[in-house]
């Protein structure tokens, strides 16, 4: 008993293949979009790997790359495939390769949905990445003379900018680091030589934080240094004072951003599988179709069409007996030289 | 005396008709196309309209988005009198339409470079509008709690920041105004009194910039108070810092790229004069050609076809005498009027 019987004649099978052809056009732009998008999540990445220490994977975008090329190439095939499968002539040298190429395809959906369950958990590695990345990049914002770290400011203020983020965790990352170069700091002054000796060491430590930090839509001047400190600056109560310096961390502001576009990623690739599957499917049914014509000679006879040849628990154990049987063809060998060899 | 007069036997009409077709489809897009770059300009300019003491610049975004559609309209006429040209029974009714035809689509196509070379004559006006505009930005900086100035502290910080720019001028614009709010003074201390006293106005001038004119590509941490102090800051010297804020000015650097922008909408528009144009001419050859045909019993015979019956003073007189004498002709009844009532008198 076949899975999903359709009786076709000729009428309906041409319809079915002009649109399973037509489908396999939308399933190649679909390859198309896969690509440029793994591709966008490759650039972006690489824009931003020196604040994630030049240590994120590449994996997914690069997966993400493959799938939409084979995608292109599988369904580009499948078209072709198609359009010549009204002409029985040029049909009959497809036929043979026609079941192997569904198999692939079955296979191919199936590492489609392993990616897109990959962009949905990509989030936790990237999140351990950019802590760290970030933890750094603060190290190093004042060595702007040291080769190799001298664009790590620019880089960090550029972004704290452009994200609207301070610091880490939020802005009092900033007092626990020396971020002022100590090319710029007078060691003959008392308050410089008083911080240094305050703590272990010897750095010079401040409740500042950079001038990135500051929130433009704040009403007053931005108060960057001694943040901490009420009477430095008039009116001002750092426990309530909202506008001033961006609350937000940068750990948070970076992870949503890449998490947004891997979500949309995932959606998306989600979206492609389901079309993958459809083409799949109407690809099976235009093989079946036109390999159980009731007259093989006439071509507007009426055939059958389905999914599975037999039920699907009847599928299952062929397969089993089909990979048992290649099994026991091993070790029938194996007996029959276990026997020579006794015998002599 | 005719103006290009050009052979068409019976194939190179039918040519001609062809590629006139594609040729106004071309033509369709590239007017969608302007329309498009005039919206794009329009959005660009509106963007920054707080900065912008007069509208006057907007002239030239509205004027794409005209030609834009008028040019949509054109072309599709254009499209079905080249497809109506080669059928003999259908091509007649055309015969009243044509003229004034020919005069708008000339006028919108000449309004079409007329916004080109608006585009580089008014940048005299943007120049003085954004002068004006960013001078009141930077007087009203302070006052965020002004309604309806609320907002300038944000716009001017985020322009700043966007276009790597300070100040009007350059960043000594900030040292004559003061931009600290009143609120955030401490009136009872020596030194506020002291800045206060020092000017005529009782204004808290500093020599210092909002942080929105720090330059992040600057080795050291931000200064921006006391810029013109050496002794305040260690290793310091304002004559020959560079890279600690930004030293061009705000007008300098929305002119360019304003000027940068519509230099890229000038270019392309002017390409799509150029093919209007040749729709234009091309229409006009076909039209003169197929009117030798009309009336006659072989279609297939060869016809002459030119751009302008008379010679071009004489066209340019025929089309703008039914104008004058519209204007004109109050004047003239008046003129008969009178002179009947004199001569009445003389006799």
């Amino acid at each position: 008993m076949a899975l999903m019987l359709v009786k076709f004649d000729l009428k309906k099978r041409v319809k079915l293949a002009q649109s399973v052809w037509f489908m396999y056009w939308f399933a190649v732009l679909a390859g198309v979009l896969v690509f440029s998008m793994g591709l966008f999540f490759k650039i972006e990445l690489r824009k931003r790997s020196e604040l994630m220490d030049n240590n994120e994977s590449h994996f997914l975008p690069n997966l993400l790359i493959l799938m939409g090329l084979i995608a292109c190439g599988i369904n580009a095939f499948g078209g072709k495939v198609c359009y010549d499968s009204l002409d029985p002539t040029k049909f009959a040298k497809w036929k043979p390769m026609l079941k192997s190429f569904l198999v692939f395809c079955v296979v191919f959906n199936a590492l489609l949905f392993v990616t897109a369950l990959l962009c949905f958990l990509m989030r936790i590695p990237l999140q351990f990445t950019l802590a760290e990345g970030l933890r750094n990049g603060m190290k190093y914002y004042k060595d702007t003379d040291t080769p190799g770290r001298c664009y790590m400011k620019r880089t960090l203020d550029l972004m704290q900018m452009e994200f609207r983020c301070c610091g880490n965790d939020n802005y009092r990352d900033w007092f626990e680091i020396q971020w002022v170069s100590n090319r710029y700091l007078d060691f003959s002054a008392k308050e410089v030589k008083d911080r240094i000796g305050s703590n272990v060491d010897g750095q010079y430590l401040m409740d500042g934080v950079p001038f990135s930090c500051c929130n433009p839509s704040s009403p007053r001047p931005c108060i960057q240094l001694q943040m901490t400190n009420n009477s430095a600056h008039y009116s001002y109560d750092h426990y309530t004072e909202e506008l001033n310096v961006w609350k937000r961390g940068c750990r948070d502001a970076l992870l949503s951003y890449y998490g947004g576009m891997m979500n949309t990623i995932g959606a998306l690739v989600i979206l492609v599988i389901m079309l993958e599957i459809a083409v799949t499917v109407g690809m099976q049914y235009v093989n079946s179709s036109l390999s159980t014509l009731a007259n093989p000679e006439d071509p507007e006879s009426e055939s059958e069409g389905w999914i599975l040849e037999k039920t699907v628990k009847e599928t299952f154990t062929d397969i089993m007996d089909k990979m048992k049987a290649m099994g026991k063809g091993g070790k029938v060998e194996e007996g029959g030289e276990a026997a020579v060899a006794t015998v002599s | 005396m005719v103006v290009m007069k050009m052979k068409f036997p019976f194939q190179k009409r039918v040519k001609l008709a062809q590629g006139l077709w594609l040729l106004s489809w071309c033509a369709t897009v590239a007017g969608a196309t302007t329309f498009t770059l005039g919206c794009v300009l329009k959005t660009e300019l509106r963007r920054r309209a707080e900065v912008m003491d007069n509208a006057d610049i907007h002239i030239v975004p509205n004027t794409l988005m005209i030609v834009g559609l008028a040019s949509l309209g054109i072309n599709y006429f254009a499209s079905k009198i080249c497809q109506d040209a080669l059928d003999a029974g259908r091509f007649p009714r055309w015969k009243n339409f044509l003229k004034p035809y020919f005069a708008a689509s000339c006028f919108f196509t000449v309004l079409m470079l007329l916004a080109v070379i608006m585009s580089y004559a008014m940048k005299g006006s943007l120049e003085s509008s954004l002068k004006i505009g960013l001078r009141n930005g930077i007087r009203f900086y302070k006052d965020t709690d002004t309604p309806g100035r609320c907002f300038q502290k944000q716009n001017i910080d985020r322009l700043q920041m966007e276009f790597q720019c300070c100040g009007n001028n350059d960043f000594r614009d900030w040292f004559e105004v003061q931009w600290i709010s009143n609120r955030y003074l401490d009136f009872s201390s020596k030194e506020v009194k002291d800045r206060i006293k020092s000017n005529v106005d009782g204004r808290y001038l500093v020599d210092g910039v909002p942080f929105s004119c720090c330059n992040p590509s600057s080795p050291r941490p931000c200064i921006q108070y006391q810029l013109t102090n050496n002794s305040a800051h260690y290793n310091y010297e304002y004559q020959t810092e560079e890279l600690n804020i930004y030293l061009r000015g705000c007008r300098e650097a929305l002119v360019n790229y304003y000027m940068g922008l519509m230099n890229t909408i000038g270019a392309g528009v002017l390409s799509i004069f150029i093919l209007q144009g040749s729709v234009l001419v091309s229409l006009r050859f076909l039209q003169t050609a197929m009117e030798a045909v009309a009336g006659k019993e072989n279609t297939e015979i060869e016809t002459e076809g030119y751009l302008l019956e008379k010679g071009v003073k004489d066209t340019v007189m025929e089309y703008l005498n039914p104008v004058l004498k519209f204007f004109l002709l109050t004047n003239q009844v008046e003129e008969g009027a009178t002179t009947s009532g004199a001569t009445p008198a003389t006799t």
